[in-house]
This record gives structure tokens, sequence and C-alpha cells, in this order.
């Protein structure tokens, strides 16, 4: 138990992520308010890239940009380039789809004149 | 990258998060939402992720903001006011229970910064010696992104381009 404990508090970032993960989801399940689930929905995506890029680094390296092209590479002075490629695609796709949701919330409002999900719901009835 | 820095940077990410989700007027949450992004892009520029940084920056605090913005210019200030529910019971067991268990599984990861860590260990070494040799490149993100995973970023140029179609179809103004 005091394992469990010590490891979660010499890993701040991953206690962060955790927190804002939760926090976010809980927003998105409870929230009635569409744009409030979609800004639950945005901190649950940066929460899991910022853990991504958390895992990436390494201590006393630096960026993933060499600074000499001749002699030969030394893996541990540059930070892991992998999940900086992959969260590049993943933040832009994670905008890309929290811009097709708040088209929808437009177009609900529009037609429903809300964006509380009971009144919708109270319409549709 | 100096360690010390993290624990104030993440307590100002967790503070700006918090306010997002607290605050009972939607446009100061979204505001709020866009200085959250600006905090995370400054602690990825300090973690050595430069060129997330610069996307997060960019797209995520400034393209992002701004489309929550067009979405609430459209709307009255009576659905801009939030309720705030009462949880219910369901709620209050699993999320706890979910936060218990992830927290459970910290033991299990390695280390953050250890430069011996699976994820930084098996291929991404291979990838930082032989990305100069192979694309003349001395930034390896960009040689990654565009040269060994070049098919995956121009098929992603397909996902932001019907993005694109749904929104203006969901938008057009029906005559």
């Amino acid at each position: 138990m005091v394992d469990a404990f010590s490891a979660v508090f010499q890993r701040p970032n991953f206690l962060t992520f955790v927190i804002i993960f939760l926090w976010g989801f809980y927003i998105m399940v409870t929230r009635y308010n569409l744009v409030k689930k979609l800004i639950g929905m945005y901190l649950v995506q940066t929460s899991v890239i910022f853990f991504l890029v958390s895992i990436s680094a390494k201590k006393g390296a630096t960026l993933p940009i060499l600074l000499s092209t001749t002699e030969p590479v030394q893996a541990a002075n540059y930070a892991n380039p992998l999940p900086h490629v992959l969260t590049l695609t993943a933040i832009v796709v994670g905008v890309a789809t929290l811009g097709v949701g708040l088209a929808l919330c437009a177009a609900i409002y529009r037609t429903y004149g809300s964006l509380d999900e009971e009144e919708i719901l109270k319409k549709l009835e | 990258m100096i360690f010390s820095f993290e624990i104030p940077l993440l307590l100002l990410l967790l503070a700006t998060a918090a306010g997002a989700i607290m605050v009972k007027d939607l446009m100061s949450s979204i505001l709020l939402l866009g200085t959250y992004g600006f905090t995370l892009a400054l602690i990825w520029a300090w973690l050595g992720a430069v060129d997330v940084a610069f996307v997060e920056a960019v797209v995520g605090a400034g393209l992002a903001t701004v489309l929550f913005l067009l979405t609430l210019f459209r709307t009255a200030p009576k659905d801009t006011r939030l309720r705030r529910p009462p949880p219910s019971l369901t709620t209050l067991i699993v999320f706890p229970l979910l936060g218990v268990l992830l927290l459970y599984a910290a033991e299990d990861l390695p280390e953050f910064g250890d430069p011996n860590s699976p994820a930084s260990a098996h291929i991404s070494p291979i990838y930082l010696k032989q990305s100069y040799q192979d694309s003349h490149t001395p930034n390896v993100v960009t040689s990654v992104l565009m040269d060994y995973r070049s098919l995956d970023t121009m098929i992603e140029t397909v996902v932001i381009f019907s993005a694109g179609i749904a929104c203006a179809l969901l938008l057009r103004r029906e005559t």
C-alpha cells in the first residue's frame, strides 16, 4: 500500500493525467449542457496526449533535433521522437472531431433552441 | 530538463482545468480552456516536445477556442448559464473506483525520464541513429512524420477534409 502511494507521488505527471482524465470524463457523463460535455471531451483528449508525451521524456536529454550530423548519435541524449509524431496526428484529428461535435451542437441549437440535454429531450417527445 | 520546474507547471495545469470545469458561465469556461491549452504547450516544450507544443498552441489552444466561441456566438445568455445536477450514486461509485484502479497501475509504469524505459529502448534509438542518413533532416520528428510515415500523414488530410465537409453540411442554411 505504501509502495503504491510512493509510486504515484514519484510520477506527478501520471497523477495529473489521472485527475484531468477522470474529471473530464465525469463532466462528459454528468453535465446537461452539450458544450460543457465537449469541454470534458477536449480535457480527456489532451490528458491522454499529455501522458504519451510524458513517457517520451528522458532525464538530461535535449530536443529530438540532432546537434551534429557527422558524429554518431547517442540515443540517450535526445528525447524519444516517436510519441511526439503520433501525438501530432492525434491533436489534429482530435480538433477535427471537436469541430464536428461543435457543428452538431450549433445545428441542434438552431433546430431546438436550446443546448440543454433535458430541454431537447422534452421537445423531442 | 529540470524536474523541479515540474510541480508548479502541473499545478497551474490542474488549476486551469479545474477553472474550466467549475466556472458557471460557459464563455469564461472556454477562455479558461484556452489558458489550459497554452499551459499544456508550455509543459510540452519543457518536456522536450517542441513540435507537439507548437501544434497544441496553434491548433489546440487557438483553433479549438475559436471553434467553441463561434458556436457560442449564436446562443442566448440563458443557454450559457449552467445547471449543476447532483451526481447519481453510480457515478459516485464508478469514478473513484476507476481512479483507484488507474493509480494502482502506477507502480508498474517505468520511471518518467528513464532513458532505458521500454518506450525509449526498443525502436526509437534506430530512428534517432538512422534518420539523418535516410532523410537528411536534423529534426527527427519531421523526418519520421514526413518520410517514414508520410502515407499516414497524407491520409490524415482525408480525415480533416471529411471533418470539414461534415461541418459544412451541418451548418448549411436550408433554403
